[in-house]
């Protein structure tokens, strides 16, 4: 952890937190990845926020990738694994009804008691699953 | 128009913090759920930056009675913490955990073509088609 790692980790919390307030002030939605991306093409009149909101989330990740590959590091885990875990994110956050951005930032900051729930739970098993497999593999 | 343009705008800022805050490299995920091991605790300021600065400007936005560009406001209206609400997000955090990856930053991620990623994704879509094909979310 260093001074400027921190800096960073702040400045980019904060522009996630004004994307969530834009995204409410602007079109009455909460930011949560998993809900915007799991109803992205249904006809309820949200989809003009969400199918534009999605493109720029991988549009900005082509160009930051092209200026600066490292942020994005090297997979931790051999390819199977990937889509296990990417089943479990799936259903789990379906499930749960939102993921670290819909609980943990939208939530937490409306105060939910559902969300603060979400959040220690999947921390923990989180921390579990990291303190189980390992953290470096 | 003017709408869609607004909401890749939120995207990309929401993007834009995700890659600035670390919260694309899987590498620096994992340290920071290894809190048994070489824990690194930096992006817990990502969420903390984030709520710090929704918190106080979603009670502005709430003043309002209306967003911009929709006639009211779809916030979730869920205050049960059920059983689906425990298991989920303990599924979550287990891929989480696994992958480095949560929803937004898998997203961002696709950006890099990786084909982990690329599997990572494809099967957390399957996850959320299944799961709302089943229960009906």
């Amino acid at each position: 952890m260093t001074t400027a790692s921190v800096v960073r980790a702040l400045l980019g919390g904060a522009l996630i937190g004004l994307a969530a307030t834009i995204a409410l002030l602007a079109h009455g939605r909460i930011a949560g990845i998993c809900g915007i991306l799991a109803r992205a093409l249904e006809r309820d009149g949200g989809r003009s926020f969400r199918v534009p909101f999605l493109l720029a989330l991988t549009a900005v990740g082509v160009i930051a990738f092209a200026l600066t590959p490292t942020a994005f590091g090297t997979p931790v885990r051999g390819t199977p694994l990937l889509a296990v875990a990417g089943l479990l994110v799936g259903v789990g956050t379906t499930l749960a009804n939102g993921c670290t951005s819909g609980h943990g930032v939208c939530g937490l900051a409306r105060l939910s008691p559902r969300s603060l729930v979400a959040v220690l739970v999947f921390m923990s098993t989180a921390a579990v699953t990291v303190a189980l497999v390992g953290g470096h593999s | 128009m003017k709408s869609e343009a607004v909401a890749a705008y939120t995207g990309v800022l929401f993007a834009v913090g995700l890659v600035v805050s670390g919260m694309t490299d899987p590498g620096r995920v994992i340290g920071f759920l290894d809190i048994t091991g070489r824990w690194d605790p930096t992006l817990a300021f990502v969420m903390g930056g984030a709520i710090a600065v929704h918190l106080p400007l979603l009670r502005l936005v709430r003043k309002r009675r209306a967003p911009v560009f929709d006639t009211r406001f779809h916030l979730p209206a869920e205050t049960r913490i059920e059983p689906a609400l425990v298991l989920g997000s303990a599924m979550f955090g287990v891929g989480w955990g696994l992958s480095g990856y949560c929803p937004g930053p898998a997203l961002v991620s696709l950006g890099s073509g990786a084909l982990p990623v690329l599997v990572f994704v494809g099967a957390m879509i399957a996850g959320i088609a299944v799961t709302r094909a089943l229960t009906r979310r």
